[in-house]
Order: C-alpha cells, then sequence, then structure tokens
C-alpha cells in the first residue's frame, strides 16, 4: 500500500480505513489493546449520563482513547428521534472542546436498529446548519446516499447488515452503486461479522468500514482487530489492482504453444 | 432546593453555581452539563446560579459504536 493512500474526511487524510468503536469490550483494557491492534485512527464513543457517586474510581474512557491520539466521533446510538440526536451532538461538542465531526444516527426500531431515514435528514439539516461535520450512517439506498451528500454530509455510511447482527455485505449490488455515485466517501457501518467481510466492503469500492460488534464479540477481540486491520488493507488493494473478469469456463494459466507431449 | 440530576429528584444547597454543585460531586474526566436543556459552557459554570426544579444533565464519553 502506499503511503498516499489516503482517507480524506472534512478535510483531514488518515492512512487507515478502519473505523472502530468502543461498545461492548470486557473492560477499557481491552479496548485500549483492540483499537491500537486494528490500527483505527477515527474511533466512535457515545454519549451518557454519568455515574454521579458510582464508578468513580474506574478509568474514564478519554484517559485510555485519547483525543490527542484518536479522532474521536461522538455517535448519537441510540437517539429515536430528531430532538435527541441533535442534542447530543450538541453535548458531545461541549465536552469534546468544540470538535464538530459527529457519527449521526437517529434509529427506526429497537428490534432492527434499521435508521429512520427521514428523521435522519431532517436531523442532518438541523446539524449542518449548525456547522458540525456529519458522517451520516443510512440504509443501503442509493437514492437517500445522495441526497445526504448533496445536503452536505462529509461522509455517507450505509449499513451492510443490521446493527450488531453480523451478517456481512447482504446488497453487495446497492453497495457499489452508492460508491459508483458518489462524491464524498463511503463507509460500510454495520453488519460486518468477520475478515472477509471487511474484504468484500473494500473491494466494493468503499473508502473504509467502521465496525464494533466483530471486534469486541470475537472470542479473541484482539487478534480479531488485527484480522480486521488486514483485511481493509487486502480489499483496498484488491480494489485498487482491479480484479480479474469473471468466467463461466476454465481459461488455463500455462501456454498451450510449445507443449510437447 | 429540589432539583432533577440525570433523571432523579435530588435536594441540593439553595444559591450554588454549577461550579459548586460539581465540586460536590467528585466527577471524574471529562463531563458536559445541560441545564433545562441548554447547553452550560464549561466557562460558565462559576456564572450560572441553579434554581428550584432545574432539570440539570451531566453527561460523559462511554464505549459505543
Amino acid at each position: 500500500m502506499t503511503s498516499t493512500d489516503t482517507i480524506s474526511i472534512a478535510g483531514t487524510d488518515y492512512s487507515s480505513r478502519l473505523l472502530v468503536g468502543t461498545g461492548k469490550y470486557k473492560d477499557l483494557d481491552e479496548t485500549k489493546s483492540a483499537i491500537e491492534t486494528s490500527g483505527a485512527q477515527i474511533v466512535t464513543i457515545a454519549i451518557r449520563r454519568s455515574n454521579i457517586g458510582q464508578n468513580k474510581d474506574e478509568p474514564n474512557l478519554l484517559e485510555v482513547i485519547s483525543p490527542d491520539k484518536y479522532t474521536i466521533l461522538p455517535n448519537t446510538a441510540g437517539c429515536y428521534d430528531v430532538e435527541s440526536a441533535v442534542r447530543t451532538c450538541r453535548l458531545a461538542r461541549e465536552l469534546l472542546d468544540g470538535h464538530d465531526l459527529v457519527k449521526l444516527e437517529v434509529l427506526g426500531d429497537k428490534k432492527t436498529l434499521f435508521p429512520d431515514v427521514p428523521q435522519t435528514l431532517e436531523a442532518a439539516k438541523q446539524l449542518i446548519d449548525d456547522n458540525f461535520k456529519v458522517m451520516v450512517y443510512t440504509s443501503d439506498d442509493p437514492i437517500m446516499a445522495k441526497r445526504f451528500e448533496e445536503m452536505g454530509c462529509v461522509a455517507v455510511m450505509p449499513l451492510a447488515a443490521p446493527i450488531g447482527s453480523g451478517l456481512g455485505i447482504r446488497n453487495p449490488y446497492n453497495i457499489r452503486t452508492i460508491v459508483e455515485n458518489a462524491n464524498v466517501p463511503i463507509l460500510v457501518d454495520a453488519g460486518v461479522g468477520t475478515a472477509s467481510d471487511a474484504a468484500i466492503a473494500m473491494e466494493l469500492g468503499c473508502d473504509g468500514v467502521l465496525m464494533n460488534t466483530a471486534i469486541a464479540e470475537a472470542k479473541n477481540p484482539v487478534l480479531m482487530a488485527s484480522a480486521m486491520k488486514k483485511a481493509i488493507e487486502s480489499g483496498r488493494e484488491a480494489y485498487l489492482a482491479g480484479r480479474m473478469p469473471r468466467r463461466a469456463y476454465a481459461s488455463a494459466s500455462s501456454p498451450i504453444d510449445g507443449h510437447f507431449l | 432546593m429540589e432539583v432533577t440530576l440525570n433523571g432523579d429528584p435530588c435536594t441540593i444547597e439553595q444559591n450554588i453555581t454549577i461550579a459548586i454543585l460539581i465540586s460536590t460531586l467528585d466527577l471524574e474526566g471529562k463531563f458536559a452539563i445541560e441545564i433545562n436543556q441548554h447547553i452550560i459552557p464549561r466557562s460558565e459554570y462559576p456564572h450560572t446560579p441553579i434554581k428550584p426544579d432545574d432539570n440539570i444533565e451531566i453527561v460523559q464519553a462511554i464505549g459505543g459504536g
């Protein structure tokens, strides 16, 4: 991989195309090890009420995943309406001293965690008007992906399968169409289960992949983080290399000329 | 006086600022504060009094995807 093959998000270049979450780990030590191993430079966090009077001896996530070392990407996970998503982003900006890059998701229901796209559009509009840089989680609908790009989202992040499902790339044709139409980075966000899923997303031409559960719920999260790093790099190289055409029948690898029997 | 703190009813001293409230709570690390759904910038903590029935939210970063 050449050092110039970077992904540019909101004006910053990143050498890693793997973005990771910090949820579901056994403890902060495991979080730290897995994220360091993944090589990720952009790391998502959630915003929640402080446990007042409890757990005050526990280290704080931002001490382990330092904003000095990583680009912190606050997300609006768990928000089911425009207002709570926008409030969460504003609180995150205050919490992170004016940091304005956010991951927007507005969910539709608890069973599927599919995005509520009309509410996501409205929340994105309000956030962009309030000078946020929005990376938006949405469905794998090429028309909606284009809408989010046109309204000013800095990256569009279609799901490959439901959040936390690990079902892999369920509709590669839609993902490819979204990529072909796009002028902003397209990242698969949600659905990846194992390394080959991440490689497929990259081979389709995605600019990156955001994942959490596939690493955190692996039996060995740190080893899976390593696998994902390699899968993202392999998939990217394969995309840049350009795969051979698929054929219905065989095509011999050895030359026919000079055959001596 | 009575306020709501992170969703729970809470009795605190009268006529205190956010800065004083925070000093009594043993909060660790970075946090952000909203009162009645308005974000209070950190620089305003010493100058922002808490009023009866205020709805105070104190949030922090935790692990998430």
